[in-house]
């Protein structure tokens, strides 16, 4: 493992409407790793991962990429950081105006590509990797929940990233659909060298596809190691998470 | 003291709505002047707001004309005036009744639109997608519209205006039997460019009106369906209220610059 991370977030501290999610939250992502981000909903895994990319700032800490404070940035000079880095969002975010090809040639659009044959190649080899081909002239609203993760996944890789984030990738989705986006990680993983950042709840998907695990528990970092680590361990927060037990009494 | 402190929150909400817009604002245009504009969407835009708006403006201006040109004749016939309604009618169209009608009108049609589609956006993370694509949103969604809403309110003024102008003729004339010459000659003598470009001045401002108040709107809109609901209705209001209240300091400070009848 390499001894300098290449993502070091110090001390994040978050307040949303007087409630503190985060508090003190510190981690360490290292290249090429898939690390795998757990916590209970509604624990600021989410909005942990929204820091990352500069869409949210923290009201302390540090996030440091490549030597820049991301927190200390503008939001023009994350610009060039956010280049760099992915993100396939929960719902992911597709532009309900654009059909499913402008959708994944917009990010080659925006950074000058004129040239129609190479967008369309692209665009065609981005979608091949999510199994999405042929879907090219159909509209968001009639794709199914998992189509539209892929076409998102297809947008966030088009242009190919050094780092990218997933928010609950196989949230809401049918167990089959699920493993197939887990390997589509994986498969991402190796053919593009990713550093990949995974927040999710879904213990299946993090066996599948974890190098490192952490688990945020109020606003803090609870654990933080490898999958065996994870389940080797006999600390009662972790376990409940792992195996899926709730605190209340069975009727 | 709930009474005192309603006025405060009243009050220092206006001047944090005033500071958002005015930082919109100057956002929007430190982006036009560092070139950072897609012409395209600009021309997209163009079309959304100039041309799809002409059915509204037209129908707007031409039974406004109609209408006012009725009532003055009613009133000025008692007084044998009648020759005065075509100076009457037009000036009034404008100076006042052309911008403003079309300033209502286009907040109520494209000022709801841009919230609306802005504020969709905004809470299913399209514009968080925007940004996580390295792509700001101010460049992308709010030049495009400033940029077309300059071009296209001040045309869209002379358009209503002029429509209004050849109803009142219409009905002054052909319906009224007011003599076309007689019209026409007090048309002439009482009208000058300075209405026109009064016209001109108020469609550009209300433009501007129009266009930031809404994307602000949308930007800041919240809270899902609702959110955006919200965020669309307030638009239309507050355009609406600062048009009217606009026009009335546009038009004191516009009649120093361009005295009516004095050319």
């Amino acid at each position: 493992m390499p001894a300098e991370p290449l993502i070091a977030v110090r001390n994040l501290v978050q307040t949303i409407r007087g409630q503190e999610i985060l508090r003190g939250f510190s981690l360490d992502i290292f290249k090429g790793e898939t690390l795998v981000l757990l916590g209970k909903s509604g624990g600021g895994k989410s909005v942990f991962l929204r820091h990352l990319i500069g869409l949210m700032r923290p009201v302390s800490g540090s996030i440091m990429f490549e030597g820049q404070d991301l927190a200390r940035l503008s939001e023009r000079g994350l610009e060039p950081v956010r280049r760099k880095i992915g993100m396939l969002f929960q719902d992911g975010a597709l532009f309900d105006s654009m059909n499913v090809m402008d959708n994944v040639a917009f990010p080659l659009r925006e950074r000058g590509e004129r040239d129609d044959k190479i967008i369309r190649e692209k665009v065609a080899e981005a979608l091949a990797l999510v199994n999405m081909g042929g879907h090219d002239e159909k509209m968001p609203v009639n794709l199914s929940g998992g189509m539209r993760k892929r076409v998102a996944l297809a947008r966030a890789i088009i242009s190919p990233p050094q780092v990218i984030l997933y928010d609950e990738p196989t949230a809401g989705l049918d167990p089959i659909v699920a493993d197939s986006i887990n390997k589509l990680i994986r498969r991402l993983q190796k053919q593009l060298s990713v550093t990949s950042i995974v927040v999710t709840h879904d213990m299946v998907s993090c066996k599948h596809i974890a190098d490192r695990v952490a688990l945020l528990n109020e606003g803090k970092r609870h654990f933080y190691g490898t999958l065996s680590d994870l389940e080797g361990t006999e600390d009662k927060v972790i376990r409940d998470f792992v195996d899926g037990r709730s605190e209340e009494e069975e009727d | 003291m709930p009474f005192a402190q309603f006025f405060g929150n009243l009050f220092s909400g206006f001047f944090v709505h005033i500071g958002q817009v005015a930082g919109l604002a100057g956002e929007t245009l430190a982006s036009i002047f560092a070139g950072r504009i897609r012409w395209k969407l600009v021309l997209h835009q163009v079309a959304e707001i100039g041309y799809r708006s002409q059915l509204v403006v037209i129908v707007t201006g031409a039974f406004t004309g109609a209408v006012f040109t009725a009532q003055a004749y009613f009133q000025f016939a008692s007084l044998n005036m009648e020759t005065a309604v075509g100076p009457v009618v037009t000036i009034s169209l404008f100076r006042e009744l052309g911008p403003v009608l079309t300033g209502l009108m286009v907040a109520g049609r494209v000022g709801a639109a841009m919230s609306a589609e802005i504020g969709t956006m905004k809470v299913t993370q399209q514009i968080d997608a925007l940004r996580a694509l390295a792509v700001n949103p101010v460049d992308y969604l709010v030049v495009p519209r400033a940029l077309a809403m300059f071009i296209s309110m001040p045309l869209l003024v002379v358009e209503c205006t002029a429509c209004g102008a050849l109803a009142a003729y219409y009905v002054a004339v052909q319906i009224l039997n007011i003599d076309a010459v007689y019209y026409l000659a007090n048309l002439q003598k009482f009208t000058d460019i300075y209405d026109i470009m009064m016209s001109l001045i108020k469609g550009f401002v209300f433009g501007i009106i129009i266009v930031f108040i809404s994307c602000r709107e949308g930007l800041r809109a919240q809270d899902g369906a609702v959110g955006v609901g919200r965020a669309t209705t307030e638009s239309v209001v507050i355009c609406s209220l600062c048009i009217l209240i606009a026009n009335f300091f546009l038009t004191m400070f516009l009649n120093i610059l361009f005295p009516a009848g004095q050319s």
